[in-house]
């Protein structure tokens, strides 16, 4: 159900229209248009307003462009707007989605694509069981797991902790999150790698058998260098999605790792001081921009991903 | 082979036994551990933890002893702020899934009839999906807001009795909540409407030329119903984000003002990690469950039990 | 180099049983093609010998070892596939070696091993190149020399030639008969081209829905095959078939109106006694011309229809009450609604049985 969205055929259907003037045509191009503008106005909005300074937001509109360019709310948004006490921006924030992300991406897409190679390739008795599970487990509704998850989460961390007789904590901690990210993201990563991994031609697979491969050989040596796209898209997939959390990051970390979205929230919903728009605004793009410059550069890699990420709802 | 050997000599095994089963594709089965784990641990399990505790008295902490059979979805449905939230998500629900069913199919629509910069359109459309309900709901804040945004801006053009505030206005604070939800997820339900048209065969349109059959009356009588499964997947993805509603809120009006938009995904947070209601908390994560499971079932019984039939 | 021998192989998939009970007993330095209808089992069957598919039941060994829960790589087996299944982002080399650095062997022997592969299959100049820079032959070379580099005692092919070219088919299976010549390993060979059977065999067996029907040498196969199904299967044109009856003592052969005489005819058990039966005749066993009246059997019959195909002519009649088809050398000058008249040896043909079809 996913894949119908692969946009197989780029040519485009339907009569052609004939004349350029013509009413239909006109009303074609009206209609994209003021829905382009409908699309395109909080972005506008957000830009220049960034890029006002107080008074001239108290006075004008938010619609008109920035009489006196200042980047002043930049900087204060990256690096002095306050949250609670602390007052280093942005900037934290954005240094603790990093370190959320690149396991978070790195650890989930390595399991999931295991997973899907094992699902496709490698099945044993009860492999569909699971898999059946894992996909109806992405309609749960997150709120229906995630106490439990946090009473497991405290609990493996203790477990550890007396273990290896040092204090680890899993809940509060980036790592708690991340095995969370590596949770809700294996239903629909491992269905993407299963798909794909069940459209190599299986005499490939069992060549290598025969050539003595075992499971990680395959997956290594074959299976790992044919998949890079799919790679991509897993990683396109996983970074918007695991940047763009606020949930989890509220839930599973402390005030000093809150990812991005979580300090922006607080930074702009702060109910202290007087409210800078500009600066708001500065903030809001920036933690949007990243995956904003992942969806302009990767193009249909990003329409590939969302289709298969579809299911995640 | 399978021989029961009555003599039991273990000591005189071949090597071509056949190998136990467990130990069969060893391999493949610890590296699929992770998966096991989540599905029966995370999805069995502790949506599992939640139901039963549900009909427990949690409050600070989990209480699997103290069962009180339906008294906390009694509570629940009782509660005025939970009632309110359940409007609220039948009022979001409904418009947003026939916005955004009308909208993408129109923008799709549109963008398939051969026209110039498709893909430039295209990624207009497309980009909200991209960023974070957060982003959504504080940009929209700030668009809707009634001293700078879009309503004084009109009343500044002259249009001085001009009142959109959606934002202050308990009434209507739900829909100034869809405005930015549509925004940002229509042109996801575009995509996969596109892609849909796309697969419909160039033939179609050419037969129905020929009989001289109108544009409009193409979509409507033959292209729509040639694309039921479409709809009803983009209809199962929209259900099912519309009940994971949360972040929208919380950025865009945190559930104000007062409790006018409130949303049951809110609810469940808030008594689960703030008010210490645990047991609310999980009546109404089953709650969101079942509701769930109204839309699910049907789908994937039509999905796949009708399959299995042909 | 090593026979090969199944025992009592049953596999399931599910409920459906794929290959029933079946047994094959191959010969060292034999050349086995299992030929059959598409979905008889053939890959199946030798997926299992290979150890790519788990039996349900029975025993496979392999140079006299039982080898039916061994791994693949550990059978001394080497693969060939229809599709080639070249590993896409190795060059050449990577992909003949591949299987040698599992098993761990020594650099300069892999090396050693890779040249002399590449010698014999003429592939020297490829090493180089990624699988998607060669011809469909070219592919097909470097397949068969992955199976090659390995030193195993067993090739196996899954229709290793079907998706070729018409002429390139036939200049590899010439290669693939030289190969053998030179190599003298046991070959178990798919497939369901006829041409690729009779040629290359030493032995073929014809499987139909799992089991085995026949298995015997090229020549055997087609002169005395040993059912109905397998006389209608082997040769092109088919086969024609009479319906009649085997007179007392098996002397002739009668239809409703057409008695041919079964003098001389080679019974697989014993005398022939009087039953019902088919005939069948093999278009190519009808004689015409002034031979005609040397055959036990001759009548004349009606063109109905001809096919010139060059270096032969197919022309189609009604004998006996049932469409005959039979073949004339040289570029024959026959239109329809001639007269012809034919002769043929009934004896030589084959007989079955009405109702169990098997031999007679
Ligand atoms: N994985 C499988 N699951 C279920 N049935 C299968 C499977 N693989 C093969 N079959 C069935 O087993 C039968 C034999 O298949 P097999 O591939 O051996 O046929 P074949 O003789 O090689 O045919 P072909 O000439 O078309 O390659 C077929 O009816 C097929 O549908
Ligand atoms: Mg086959």
């Amino acid at each position: 159900m996913t894949d119908a969205t692969a946009n197989k055929g780029v040519t485009p259907r339907g009569a052609k229209p004939r004349r350029r003037l013509s009413p239909t045509n006109i009303m074609l191009y009206g209609t994209l248009f003021v829905a382009s503008v409908y699309y395109l106005l909080p972005l506008y909005v957000m830009i220049v307003t960034s890029l006002k300074g107080m008074p001239e937001i108290r006075l004008g509109n938010v619609f008109s462009p920035p009489v006196e360019v200042t980047f002043e709310p930049w900087v204060k948004a990256w690096a002095e707007a306050c949250t609670g006490i602390n007052c280093d921006g942005l900037s934290r924030g954005f240094w603790n989605s990093v370190q959320i992300l690149v396991p978070s991406v790195v650890i989930s897409i390595a399991i999931a694509s295991v997973n899907g190679y094992a699902l496709s390739l490698w099945k044993f008795k009860g492999s569909e069981v699971f898999f059946t599970i894992l996909i109806f487990g992405a309609f749960i509704p997150y709120q229906v797991m995630i106490y439990p998850i946090v009473i497991l989460l405290r609990e493996a961390g203790d477990v550890l902790s007396a273990m290896t007789g040092t204090k680890i904590r899993l809940m509060g901690s980036v790592w708690g999150l991340v095995i969370v990210h590596t949770i809700f993201g294996m239903p629909i990563l491992t269905l993407l790698f299963r798909n794909y991994f069940a459209s190599v031609p299986e005499e490939l697979f069992k060549a290598a058998r025969v050539d003595g491969a075992g499971f990680w050989g395959i997956y290594f040596r074959i299976m790992l260098p044919m998949a890079l796209p799919i790679f991509v898209v897993a990683m396109i997939l996983q970074v918007t999605g695991i940047w763009n959390d606020f949930l989890f990051g509220v839930i599973f970390t402390k005030p000093e790792t809150y990812p991005m979205t979580v300090q922006l929230n607080n930074i702009v919903n702060s109910v202290q001081g007087v409210k800078e728009y500009n600066v708001n605004m500065a903030a809001t793009l920036l933690t949007g921009l990243v995956p904003l410059i992942i969806y302009f550069a990767s193009g249909k890699l990003f329409v590939r991903g969302i289709a298969a990420g579809a299911v995640k709802g | 082979m399978a021989v029961t050997d009555s003599g039991g000599t273990e000591s005189a095994r071949t090597p071509a036994k056949k190998p136990n089963r467990l130990f069969k594709n060893l391999t493949a089965k610890l590296a699929s551990v992770p998966m096991i784990l989540t599905a029966i641990v995370v999805f069995i399990g502790c949506t599992g933890w939640t139901i039963y505790h549900s009909f427990t008295k949690s409050r600070l902490l989990p209480a699997p002893d103290k069962w009180v059979g339906l008294d906390q979805y009694e509570r629940l449905w009782s509660t005025r702020r939970w009632l309110v939230s359940i409007e609220n998500l039948a009022i979001y629900g409904i418009c947003s899934l026939v916005l955004s069913l009308v909208i993408g199919f129109t923008l799709a629509a549109l963008l398939d009839r051969k026209i110039r910069g498709e893909s430039v359109f295209r990624t207009i459309f497309l980009y909200p999906f991209a960023l974070s309900f957060i982003v959504t709901g504080l940009v929209w804040q700030w668009v809707l807001n009634p001293d700078f945004g879009i309503q004084s801006v009109v009343q500044r053009w002259g249009w001085e009795s001009f009142t959109f505030d959606p934002l202050n206005n308990a009434d209507i604070v739900i829909y100034g909540i869809l405005i930015a939800g549509i925004w940002q997820g229509s042109g996801f339900i575009m995509v996969i409407m596109l892609a849909g048209l796309r697969g419909i065969d160039e033939d179609i349109w050419k037969a129905t030329r020929v009989e001289g059959i109108p544009v409009w009356k193409t979509y409507i009588v033959v292209i729509i119903p040639m694309m039921r499964p479409v709809f009803v997947t983009a209809l199962v993805l929209i259900a099912a984000g519309i009940i994971k509603v949360y972040d929208l809120v919380v950025a865009q009006t945190s559930g104000g003002p007062g409790i006018s938009s409130e949303v049951p995904a809110k609810y469940v947070i808030e008594k689960m990690f703030q008010s210490q209601n645990l047991g609310q908390g999980f009546a109404a994560s089953t709650m969101m469950l079942v509701s769930v499971l109204v839309v699910l079932i049907p789908w994937a019984y039509l999905e796949f039990g009708g399959k299995r039939r042909d | 180099m090593t026979n090969v021998t199944v025992k009592d192989l049953t596999l399931e998939f599910g409920a459906v049983r794929v290959l029933d009970k079946l047994n094959l007993e191959i010969e060292e330095g034999e050349f086995l093609v299992l030929l059959g209808a598409s979905g008889c089992g053939k890959s199946t069957l030798l997926n299992c010998i290979a150890g790519l598919l788990d039996i349900t039941d029975g025993e496979i060994h392999i140079g006299g070892r039982n080898v039916t829960w061994e791994e693949p790589s550990e059978r001394g087996i080497g693969m060939v596939f229809q599709s080639y299944a070249l590993y896409p982002q190795m060059t050449v080399e990577g992909n003949l070696s591949f299987g040698l650095k599992n098993a761990k062997v020594p650099k300069p022997e892999i090396a050693e091993r890779v040249a002399r592969a590449a010698e014999i299959l003429q592939i020297e100049p490829l090493l180089k190149r990624k699988p998607a820079a060669l011809s469909g032959g070219q592919r097909q070379r470097v397949a068969i020399g992955r199976a090659l580099v390995r030193d195993v005692d067993v090739f196996l092919f899954d229709e290793p030639l079907s998706n070729l070219d018409a002429k390139l088919r036939a200049d590899l299976r010439v290669e693939l008969k030289l190969l053998h010549q030179r190599l003298q390993n046991t070959m178990i060979y798919v497939t369901h081209d006829q041409v690729e059977a009779m040629t290359l065999a030493d032995r073929i067996a014809i499987m139909r829905g799992g089991v085995v029907q026949q298995i015997a040498s090229p020549a055997e196969v087609y002169n005395r095959p040993s059912n109905k199904y397998v006389a209608g299967f082997i040769g092109s044109p088919t086969i024609n078939f009479f319906e009649g009856d085997i007179a007392e003592g098996g002397v002739e052969f009668a239809t409703a109106d057409t008695k041919m005489p079964l003098t001389g005819y080679e019974a697989s058990q014993g005398a022939l006694s009087a039953r019902p039966a088919w005939l069948g005749i093999r278009p190519e066993s009808v004689i015409t011309g002034t031979d005609v009246d040397t055959q036990p059997f001759t009548t004349e019959i009606t063109v109905e229809l001809f096919e010139a195909m060059g270096a032969d002519t197919l022309v189609y009649t009604t004998l006996a009450g049932t469409p005959f088809r039979f073949r004339m050398s040289g570029q024959a000058r026959v239109a329809a609604g001639d007269t012809l008249r034919i002769g043929f040896d009934p004896a030589q043909g084959s007989l079955f049985d009405k109702t169990t079809e098997e031999r007679l």
